[in-house]
């Protein structure tokens, strides 16, 4: 058998055209069309990828910042000084998002040891807890009235002890006063009739307070602030 | 995972540490400030000391660190019997004007909380193993203070008294117990540690000056011109106790200074050098000292010496112990007579919180014009309403309590009632059994009549029956309260108006909480020869016991004279030999004398033999004693001695044996193991 019988010569044409031949013909453009769809969405492929290709190196620098966290904290554990370096971290940070606001609003967050210690006073000098949550509507008002007379008095030495309180206002409750451009809009708040330009003249609603001195005790290390009335138990 | 859910995930993160960023900005800003103080309060301990006190962000002003170097101090420290106070001026440059300020002293207030206070009160806790948390006893200076004192130490005794070190100076001058020996606190169970009263004493010391150099770490205490003040009416061997005790914890150059004195020493600093517009020539001035324990009566006269106003000591009054503290316990064992009588019973807790309000309510009645004001003990439990105990206080039960009770109208020659003390008298202190104040400073007055005699200048009206003061001086937070000063000058000028004398004057102006102190450090200041000085010497004069020879009567002891060994108004730094009285001393031998004292017989000089005196005029004290050590004389020689004294530079009395033969010298000590 002569093998060549068997080859296919492509350089053959078709000398009759008939239905199978139209058949053929249009499957080959199908795939034609198919083909070339394929590539191009190929290609459109290609080139989003390269797009975020691009963006790649951002998000690794975020990942050091992740990173160096750890040595963050080590600088604040041991409360030095090159807390400007920290800032100017934050600002590479900012930049490379591309956050718009040009100063970062830097959120102080209330320390908690603080406010704890001074529950801690108020209610061991003064029993300040213990009355806020004792359940008022089981006792006359007289009886509560009495109590509240040694919080009170308890409260008032723990806060003269540990603030130096001086009222705002100079003049008293009451009083007209005016208060020129540029006044400590912290300081002295106005409200109603807010119209026009300053000066503005108004009446002493309240006197408003300061603290002008803190003295709050010292803690040992390793002090829980979370306690602030230890369980008694005589024995 | 698709390019778009990581790059989320990775925003995500990035925004998170954003965040987390925020939050240590915010905390480091914090610090910032607090980085200030801690490093200022920490640079020169960092190393030795691992603690770390967090963040008092401000401490008074006056208790902050001065690192300067090459400063000098006057310091005064009012050693009380309840609360301990230290004031100090600057005086590096002595010519400068004197200004001085009460140190906060950083104390422990609960367990794990320091804070400065104006006042270290003199309490000592001896907690139990397990009572506090672990290393919750820690000081800025010292990570495991050897004992707890201060606030703590009176805050957590309130509650288990058993355990609680208090007085422990009036100890130190009770004749007849061991200063040294571990006996406070008294009524403790076996199993408490005990402390002597001489080591409580140390220990407040110690604190000051730990406090202190923690405060100003290049100008240590002990390199201070530092000042003590005891009680005028301190006997030798209690002043003695104190300054060893000073010395005990390196504060080598402490004087002693008499508290009645610093009070005047704090008016005269107080008058910016006016004083003496306000004081004149002939001026007999009386120190009322009432503090919250005891009560320090002394006589100061104002003399003139070529034109010059001078100050003379010239009486002290008996060791009473009497104060504020009696004070509002009497006002709380009303209130509690008052509330028992519906059938209640009180309590030891409730009496104890009685006393607390009492004392406030006093101070509202003297200070306003109240009629009553509500007494209520809350319940202990966490609801506090429940049970809780109401009464009052009103101005006429503080007014009969206090002002008759305390400071009844009495004639000058009423004298305190002592009655035999019970069969079962349990080894306490001697406190006073007659509250009466003015019927102590009638018997007082009466007893230094002729306390101005050697005088010129200062002459007492024929017939009088007492020493008449010109003008008196209030000490000690008792006579803030208005009501019981005017009623002490009432009685006082009672007592002259009848023996026709003018009304004594009130000396204004001191403050009556830290005038011990603040006279104290002023006194340092004096010392370097700028202002006045109260002369003195020592307030009594001393007597050694000798037996007399005689044939012994069975049955009868020996009889005793009393041989003057040291002069009343003997001056600091003076020393007086006893030529004419030899003793035979053996070698090796301990050796006891009796030993008195006289506040009033002014006369005596050295060598003096008294054969007979009356009871009230000469006191015995503890006895004191004498071993030769054997330096170069063998065991059992015998050695004639006499006698001598001498008052020391500062402040304190000492008894010496010579040899007659040699230069040999020996200390008789006061005994304080009885």
């Amino acid at each position: 058998m002569d093998i060549t019988n068997y080859m296919i010569d492509l350089t053959l044409k078709p000398t009759t055209f008939d239905l199978w031949h139209v058949c053929l013909a249009g499957t080959a453009a199908i795939l034609a069309v198919a083909l070339i769809f394929t590539l191009m969405s190929l290609l459109i492929c290609l080139v989003s990828r390269k797009d975020t290709t691009n963006k790649e190196p951002q998000i690794k620098i975020v990942e050091k910042m992740v990173q160096s966290e750890p040595v963050i904290k080590i600088v604040e554990k041991i409360v030095e000084v090159p807390v400007e370096k920290i800032v100017e971290r934050i600002v590479e940070v900012e930049k490379i998002i591309q956050i718009p606001a040009p100063a970062p609003i830097i959120l102080k967050e209330a320390n908690a040891d603080a406010a704890l210690q001074l529950l801690y006073l108020l209610q061991n000098d003064a029993r300040f807890i213990d009355f806020i949550k004792e359940d008022m509507n089981a006792y006359s008002d007289e009886d509560v009235g009495a109590v509240a007379r040694v919080i009170h008095e308890g409260c008032n030495k723990v806060l003269d002890e540990h603030f130096t309180f001086i009222s705002i206002a100079k003049e008293n409750e009451g009083d007209k006063i005016t208060l020129l451009e540029g006044f400590d809009a912290a300081k002295v708040r106005v409200t109603g009739n807010i119209v026009g330009n300053p000066p503005f003249t108004g009446t002493i609603i309240h006197k408003g307070w300061q603290i002008t001195d803190v003295r709050l005790p010292s803690t040992v290390q390793g002090y829980n602030s979370n306690v602030i009335a230890p369980a008694e138990v005589e024995l | 995972m698709s390019f778009f859910d990581q790059m989320k995930k990775k925003a995500a993160e990035a925004g998170n540490t954003d965040e987390l960023k925020e939050d240590h900005v915010a905390k480091a800003e914090v610090k910032v400030e607090i980085v200030a103080e801690v490093e200022k309060v920490q640079t020169f301990e960092l190393k030795e000391m691992p603690l770390e006190v967090e963040a008092a962000p401000v401490i008074k002003s006056d208790s902050k660190i001065d690192n300067s170097i090459g400063k000098h101090f006057a310091v005064g420290i009012d050693l009380g019997t309840t609360h301990c106070v230290l004031s100090y001026a600057d005086i590096t440059d002595i010519e400068a004007e004197f200004s001085q300020q009460v140190m906060g002293i950083p104390q422990l207030t609960s367990p794990s909380i320091i804070e400065a206070k104006l006042q270290l009160p003199s309490f000592l806790y001896q907690a139990h193993e397990s009572e506090l948390p672990a290393n919750s006893i820690v000081l800025p200076w010292s990570e495991k203070p050897d004992f707890i004192i201060g606030e703590i130490a009176r805050s957590l005794g309130s509650k288990t008294p058993i355990r609680l070190v208090s007085s422990a100076k009036s100890w130190l001058c009770h004749a007849g117990i061991d200063c040294k020996s571990p006996i406070l606190p008294a009524d403790a169970p076996d199993e408490v540690e005990r402390v002597s009263p001489f080591e409580a004493t140390k220990a407040y010391l110690e604190h000051m000056s730990s406090a202190w150099l923690h405060l100003h770490p290049n100008a240590p205490l002990s390199e201070q011109d530092l000042v003590l003040t005891v009680p005028a009416s301190f006997d030798p061997a209690a002043r003695e106790l104190t300054v060893e005790a000073a010395r005990a914890v390196g504060l080598n150059h402490a004087i002693l200074l008499e508290e009645p004195q610093a009070a005047l020493y704090s008016w005269i600093e107080q008058t910016k050098g006016d004083w003496r517009k306000h004081a004149k020539m002939g001026d007999v001035i009386l120190v009322i000292d009432v503090g919250g324990g005891t009560t320090d009566l002394s006589l100061i006269a104002v003399t003139a010496k070529d034109g010059i106003l001078d100050l003379t000591r010239v009486a002290v009054g008996e060791h009473i112990l009497l104060g504020g503290d009696n004070m509002d316990l009497a006002l709380a064992y009303t209130v509690k007579a008052k509330i028992e009588k519906d059938g209640k019973r009180l309590e030891p807790w409730q009496v104890q919180a009685l006393t607390h309000s009492c004392r406030d309510a006093k101070e509202k009645i003297f200070s306003s014009d109240v009629i009553s004001v509500p007494l209520v003990v809350p319940n202990r439990g966490s609801s506090l309403i429940d049970g809780a105990l109401r009464s009052e206080l009103t101005r006429d039960e503080v007014n009969s309590v206090l002002v008759e009770g305390f400071l009844p109208k009495v004639s000058v020659s009423e004298r305190p009632i002592s009655r035999p003390r019970g069969g079962l008298q349990t080894k306490g202190l001697p406190y006073a059994q007659d509250a009466g104040i003015t019927r102590h400073l009638a018997a007082f007055l009466a007893k230094q009549q002729n306390a101005v005699n050697d005088l010129d200048g200062i002459d007492l009206p024929e017939g009088a029956t007492f020493l008449h003061p010109t003008a008196v001086l209030f000490n000690g937070g008792v006579f803030k309260a208005e009501a019981l000063s005017l009623r002490v000058m009432d009685v006082l000028n009672d007592w002259l108006e009848n023996e026709n004398s003018p009304e004594a004057r009130l000396l204004a102006g001191a403050d009556l909480d830290l005038a011990v102190a603040r006279g104290a450090a002023y006194y340092g200041f004096v010392r370097k020869g700028k202002g006045v000085r109260i002369k003195g010497g020592t307030a009594a004069a001393y007597y050694v016991g000798i037996e007399s020879a005689m044939p012994a009567v069975p049955g009868m002891p020996p009889e005793v004279q009393a041989l003057c060994i040291a002069p009343f108004g003997m001056e600091e730094g003076t020393q007086i030999e006893l030529p004419y009285a030899d003793f035979g001393l053996i070698i090796g031998e301990q050796v006891r004398f009796r030993f008195f004292s006289s506040t009033t017989r002014r006369e005596d000089v050295v060598g003096t033999r008294l054969d007979y005196w009356q009871d009230d005029e000469i006191s015995e004290l503890n006895e004191i004693e004498v071993t030769l050590d054997q330096d170069g004389h063998r065991s059992g020689e015998v050695v004639s001695v006499h006698l001598g004294a001498a008052v020391t530079e500062v402040g304190t009395l000492e008894l010496l044996a010579f040899s007659n033969k040699d230069n040999g010298k020996w200390k008789i000590e006061f005994d304080v193991r009885n």
